[in-house]
């Protein structure tokens, strides 16, 4: 066998196993640190009716846009196109759907390969505007730190590679793909410790802020 | 109390719970709080962005309280907070924040930043980085009960000017009454006919109620620092009233800061829940609107809109009440095309008006407000807060508008049914 088919092997057996343990493993550590400092109990006597809740807000947040300068439009437009891009590639892709088959059992129709391939693009360049926005904007400016950059090319790497490997670009297939499982693979090493883990905390964040203000009687 | 580094950073680890702890894990730096800011928005000041006026809290939590942070800090890369910095830190968690509450009604992740805020100016006032303002108004507080050292004199003279304007009686001291009564300071010296004004309504409704010559201020200026053991103290000091008094609600006032003070933090700052209800005046009102208990004729035929107060209306829960009752009594009353839980402050909230070092940055702010009054055209605002009334008036005077701010629970007294 040779290098590149044993460093494919090795990214879809081994290294993979690894990364998801961490993964897990990571999430949970996070989520302990998160839950181990608990809330104080409230004393004061919430509203008996409430147009909102914690759960409410969960879904809320995702379509609720209550802002309208233009940074902030172009924030939110890159901001749904690489996330439901991203979604709609982890999700429909037939060689992603495989992989999720082998972990749990369960199966569906994946879309059209070329219209998955429009989707990385646009995803990719949605990226690459956001990364623009983040080097221009004052307001975001002053927010980044290196891990900012550093989570923003491990989740633009594995599009580019799956691109790569797709077109059968710069390096061969065998090789390209497995870059791309290894990339994969980073982003879910470091997932749960950059600001990654907000893929997870994100349920909890907005379901404490629906929470505080629901018991106020307002739907946030 | 004397305040010190080592205080203000013990203080930033007693805050630090699990909603505060998923707000910074869950933070993308994606910026769109600043929209939401009118600190941000009227300055186009990037340091005004509200999550970063969090950043010493931050680093508290991510250097102490995630795994990662705890193994970077061991191999030397720990950077203490420091009094510098939290003295820079002060305008951004005193002067440019009003705790208004629209941030944490935007953040795409669900970061209730205004809950931080409040929760980071304890460090601040326990590591003596509060504004002076703002500590003489808490120091005010704990000598003579009243920010703004109002007497038990001053209070019965202003009574007994209202009564006689208005030929009625205003209870003092009345066991067993149904509900108590609070004022805040500015309402007495600056807008006493608030009082006169209740004592008409409650006379029309049959409301038993009194006031408290032990505690009559229902401001508490031990939040605004954030220094909770004064707050717990000036609590107290109502939660004795009322039960000395034996009633079974205690109205908080016109004011958005006393209600918030009374009626969501009181219970936790003494560590149990009251033995008495906490009602908003608007509330009460609309209830006796509702129960066909006020009745009112005529109305105001001037267009008018309405300033939601933050600490009633978003953080308060009291949206569609003041709507109800000024639909009663006005009939050209036009809402600000972003109004009730998306609302803008007037910029005085929070604190913000008791710190003279604000008062520039305060103007600043208030063009959001001066642009939907603008915007509407009226001449007329109707609100239900002496402080954003003090602060707006302050402001439209600045910027020369003429734009009367009038209080909703005086205009439903002045439209009674006879
Ligand atoms: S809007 Fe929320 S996620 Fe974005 S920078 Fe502000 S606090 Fe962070
Ligand atoms: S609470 Fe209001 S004033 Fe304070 S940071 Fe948030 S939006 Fe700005």
């Amino acid at each position: 066998m040779d290098g590149a088919n044993e460093l494919l092997l090795w990214a879809k057996g081994d290294a993979f196993e690894w990364a998801l343990g961490i993964l897990i493993m990571g999430t949970v550590l996070r989520l302990i640190e998160i839950f181990s400092l608990r809330r104080k109990p409230d004393f004061s006597v919430a509203r008996e009716h409430s147009p909102g809740s914690g759960w409410k807000t969960i879904i809320s947040r995702s379509y609720r846009v209550n802002v309208s300068s233009p940074r902030a439009i172009l924030t939110y437009l890159t901001g749904y196109t690489f996330h439901i891009g991203l979604l709609i590639i982890i999700l429909f892709l037939t060689p992603h759907i495989e992989i999720w088959k082998s972990m749990t059992g369960f199966s569906w129709p994946g879309l059209a390969t070329s219209f998955i391939d429009l989707i990385v693009v646009i995803t990719m360049v949605a990226l690459l505007v956001a990364l623009v926005d983040r080097l221009t904007s004052a307001v975001k400016k002053q927010l980044t730190t290196v891990g900012d950059y550093f989570a923003w090319l491990v989740t633009f790497l594995p599009l580019l590679t799956g691109y790569f490997s797709y077109h059968h670009m710069w390096l061969p297939y065998t090789q390209m793909l497995a870059l791309h499982i290894l990339s994969v693979e980073l982003l879910m090493v470091v997932l749960p410790f950059t600001k990654l883990i907000h893929s997870v905390t994100i349920g909890i964040s907005r379901w404490y802020n629906g929470d505080q203000f629901a018991r106020k009687g307002v739907a946030s | 109390m004397t305040a010190s580094l080592e205080k203000g950073h013990q203080a930033f680890r007693a805050v630090m719970d699990a909603p505060i702890a998923s707000f910074f894990s869950s933070c993308v730096h994606c910026g769109i709080c600043a929209d939401a800011c009118l600190f941000h928005t009227e300055t186009g000041d990037a340091k005004y962005t509200p999550i970063y006026k969090l950043e010493p809290l931050k680093r508290v939590w991510k250097q102490e309280f995630t795994l990662l942070g705890k193994l970077a800090s061991m191999i030397g890369f720990y950077k203490p907070i420091t009094d510098a910095e939290l003295e820079d830190w002060s305008e951004l968690v005193y002067d440019s924040c009003t705790l208004c509450g629209r941030c944490s009604m935007v953040c795409p992740v669900g970061n209730d930043i205004t809950y931080m805020v409040r929760k980071m100016r304890e460090g601040m006032a326990a590591s003596g980085h509060a504004p002076a303002g703002v500590i003489g108004a808490v120091k005010r507080t704990i000598n003579s009960g009243s920010p703004m050292e109002v007497t038990l004199k001053a209070l019965l003279a202003q009574i007994k000017h209202q009564e006689d304007d208005t030929g009625l009686t205003i209870p003092i001291d009345q066991k067993g009454s149904d509900y108590m009564a609070l004022l805040s300071s500015m309402e007495i010296i600056n807008y006493p006919e608030y009082l006169g004004s209740l004592a008409k309504i409650f006379n029309k409704a049959g409301v038993s109620w009194t006031l408290s010559s032990d505690a009559f201020e229902a401001t508490n200026a031990g939040i605004q620092i954030g220094a909770s053991d004064i707050a717990r103290e000036i609590v107290m000091r109502i939660v004795d009233a009322a039960e000395k008094l034996q009633v079974k609600n205690v109205i908080s006032p016109e004011c958005g800061h006393a209600f918030t003070a009374l009626r969501w933090e009181g219970p936790n700052l003494i560590g149990r829940p009251y033995s008495f209800n906490v009602i908003h005046i608007l509330e009460l009102l609309d209830n006796l609107r509702a129960d066909g208990k006020i009745k009112t004729k005529g109305g105001d035929s001037e267009p008018l809109t309405f300033h939601d107060p933050c600490q009633i209306v978003r953080r308060g829960g009291v949206v569609q009440q003041p709507r109800d009752l000024l639909n009663m009594v006005a009939t050209d009353f036009r809402e600000m095309t972003e109004h009730g839980t998306m609302n803008w402050c007037c910029g005085g909230g929070g604190g913000v008006s008791a710190n003279e070092r604000a008062d520039e940055l305060k103007l600043l702010a208030f063009k959001k407000k001066k642009a939907q009054i603008e915007e509407l055209g009226v001449h007329k605002m109707v609100t239900a807060c002496a402080n954003c009334r003090i602060v707006m008036e302050g402001s439209l005077e600045h910027y020369n508008m003429d734009v009367e701010v009038v209080g909703l629970s005086e205009m439903v007294a002045e439209y009674l049914e006879e």
